[in-house]
């Protein structure tokens, strides 16, 4: 995994991420920012510091809240007791209770890790970040296997924690996640920054507010494209998912369907399925990329 | 860094199988063979007279205080003496044959005792007056050796382990470099395992010596300060020899093989089971130069001969610069995630 010519910059109070497909150099991208791991070249300020080693460092770290993708706590200790050793490391923190208040696992205080499930150690991970009472909060996928119910909790103690003033990085593979969270994302892939902004912003570029994907019996004949380029409405045509059918997308969706359902019809074309959505930021990978986020 | 050193205590201690294998085993393996090895006394020797003429009055003759004398035929005899069943075979006859194994000890004994009972018989006297005085000196049975070192071996264990896995665990669940992301000094995690090793230290010590003066009444000769200043050490010579096994490994798997590669020359050439005495001698230098030789060493002088940790230069030097150099390495090459 490599990363090259990233240039970002996070505002304080911001929340901001880091969305891309696995292997597209989020987690290097974030561990470089959080001081772990040490970058060929390039320059990384964190609350207006470098990194440097020893006391410097300790001092930062002090001041920041990380979770990581991959730890995996002590199995055999309680939750509480997870805790007050996170909360030891820190010369100002937040009290076992009031962090488990934070990310509302207050009855699992006496619990051991290993009998707590997926969305319960994602929440006690995310509170050992907590507990230093961090300005800035890195997140690295924290809601990558979740439940849509244990997804929305986290959501929930993001935003608390950005409404007392936090600021927040995050990765991601989920779009629909940087969507409601996020004030800005960078969407990365193969280790470079392919698209910035807001996400707002990002779906306008498409140029278009929806998007209708279809597909026809015996496969796409080779003209039919030109033939939907010119229907009123389209701004832009491209191969379906995996190759099979149209993806278009529409500014007018009301005047672009039927003009599509009675081109079919007059090209004695059978529709095998037709869907159309709102734009969103899995469009947008779509357009810059030409793959799918999910199965990449 | 207390609470470091707590929740390693923690997850040790909630792990039933590590508790017993740390406090247990050495336990139980000081009772099966303190069992085995009691001292009964000398005990009478077997001896075997094979069938001929005369040999029942020969048996009659040898029952002794010391003998116990069985006629047994030809091939009997011959495979009791095989096994070690017997120590010797006399077989009737002139002269009178005497048939053993010269390198077993309780064979030459055997012959010594049956010659004197035969040639007494036969009416030889004792040109020399002389009196027995027996005496038990203290500490010289083998429970008595053993337990010193069955206290090094679990030292050098629970040291090795203890510090081996639970590191390479850290790692290997990527804690390590979770504990990185935090300001936590690099020098308290390391500190947190001697911590915790102390406290275990404590229990180790108070078993295994408890144990063995309750079933077997192996005293501390030496001081208890002189004990436990020197399995302090031992323990944290060890807790730096299992740091540096531990610093580099990614897998339990690896880290395992390290470990045994450390520990098993010095189960066999330390000295636990048996005296490195009987290794050859070129061998001996480089045995009294391992940890767990020098422990050992010192742990018997303390037990057995009462020395005072003062008088044990030599030995505790050895443990120190173990311990240190292997601290120090560990902490130069230490993979931090």
């Amino acid at each position: 995994m490599a990363v090259a010519g990233l240039d970002l910059t996070v505002g304080a109070g911001e929340c901001f991420g880091l969305l891309g497909p696995n292997g597209a150099g989020k987690t290097t991208t974030i561990e470089i920012l959080e001081g772990l791991t040490v970058p060929d070249s390039g320059e990384v300020e964190i609350l207006g510091t470098p990194w440097r080693d020893g006391a410097a460092g300790r001092a930062l770290r002090e001041r920041l809240g990380i979770q990581l993708q991959e730890t995996q706590l002590a199995d055999k200790l309680q939750v509480g007791e997870v805790l007050a050793l996170f909360r030891s490391f820190y010369r100002q923190s937040h009290t076992v209770d009031e962090v488990l208040a934070l990310v509302e696992l207050e009855e699992k205080r006496k619990a051991r890790v290993v009998t707590l499930s997926g969305g319960q150690k994602q929440r006690l991970a995310v509170a050992c970040a907590l507990v230093s009472k961090p300005e800035l909060l890195f997140l690295d996928e924290p809601t990558t296997g979740l439940d849509p119910q244990s997804r929305r909790q986290l959501w929930e103690i993001i935003r608390r924690f950005r409404a007392d003033g936090g600021t927040v990085l995050l990765t991601t593979h989920y779009m629909e996640e940087a969507e409601r969270l996020c004030d800005r994302v960078a969407i990365m892939d193969h280790g470079k920054v392919i698209a910035l902004g807001t996400p707002r912003e990002l779906i306008a570029s498409l140029g278009a507010e929806h998007v209708i994907e279809f597909a026809v019996g015996d496969g796409t004949p080779a003209d039919l494209t030109d033939g939907v380029r010119g229907l009123g409405g389209v701004t832009a045509v491209r191969p379906g998912v995996g190759g099979v059918g149209l993806s278009l997308t529409v500014i007018e969706l009301h005047r672009a369907l039927p003009a599509l359902l009675a081109l079919l019809q007059q090209r004695r074309l059978e529709l095998s399925s037709l869907t159309t959505h709102h734009a969103t930021l899995d469009d947008v990978f779509v357009a810059l990329t030409g793959r799918q986020l999910r199965d990449t | 860094m207390y609470q470091l050193a707590l929740s390693r205590m923690r997850e040790f201690y909630r792990e039933p199988e590590a508790v017993f294998w740390v406090f247990g085993f050495p336990i139980v393996l000081a009772f099966a063979l303190g069992l085995a090895f009691r001292n009964t006394g000398p005990g009478k020797l077997q001896v075997g007279v094979v069938v001929g003429a005369g040999d029942s009055a020969l048996a009659a003759t040898l029952a002794s205080p010391r003998l116990v004398a069985t006629v047994l035929d030809t091939a009997t005899a011959r495979l009791r003496l095989k096994t070690g069943r017997v120590a010797l075979l006399v077989v009737p006859g002139d002269p009178v044959v005497y048939r053993y194994d010269s390198t077993r000890t309780e064979s030459g004994l055997a012959r010594l005792e049956v010659d004197d009972v035969l040639q007494r018989a036969r009416g030889r006297t004792d040109l020399v007056a002389v009196r027995d005085d027996r005496a038990v000196a203290p500490g010289s049975r083998y429970i008595d050796y053993l337990i010193p070192g069955l206290l090094g071996m679990n030292l050098l264990g629970s040291g090795i382990w203890g510090v081996g896995f639970s590191v390479v665990q850290a790692r290997q669940r990527k804690l390590l470099k979770r504990y990185m992301a935090t300001p936590m000094r690099r020098s308290h995690y390391l500190l947190s395992f001697i911590l915790s090793r102390l406290v275990f230290l404590i229990v180790e010590v108070v078993a295994l010596v408890g144990f063995g003066w309750l079933l077997f009444g192996v005293a501390v000769r030496g001081s208890f300060a002189s004990l436990g200043g020197i399995t302090l050490l031992g323990s944290f010579a060890f807790a730096g020899l299992g740091l540096l096994v531990a610093s580099r490994a990614k897998t339990i798997e690896g880290v395992s093989g390290l470990m045994n590669l450390v520990m098993l020359p010095m189960w066999i050439l330390s000295g636990t089971f048996f005296s490195y005495s009987r290794f050859p001698n070129a061998m001996i230098p480089f045995v009294k130069a391992l940890p767990l030789t020098a422990l050992n060493d010192a742990l018997r002088a303390v037990m057995i001969d009462g020395a005072a940790i003062t008088t044990l230069g030599i030995p505790i030097a050895i443990v120190v610069a173990w311990g240190a150099v292997s601290f120090v390495i560990a902490l130069k090459i230490f993979r931090w995630r």
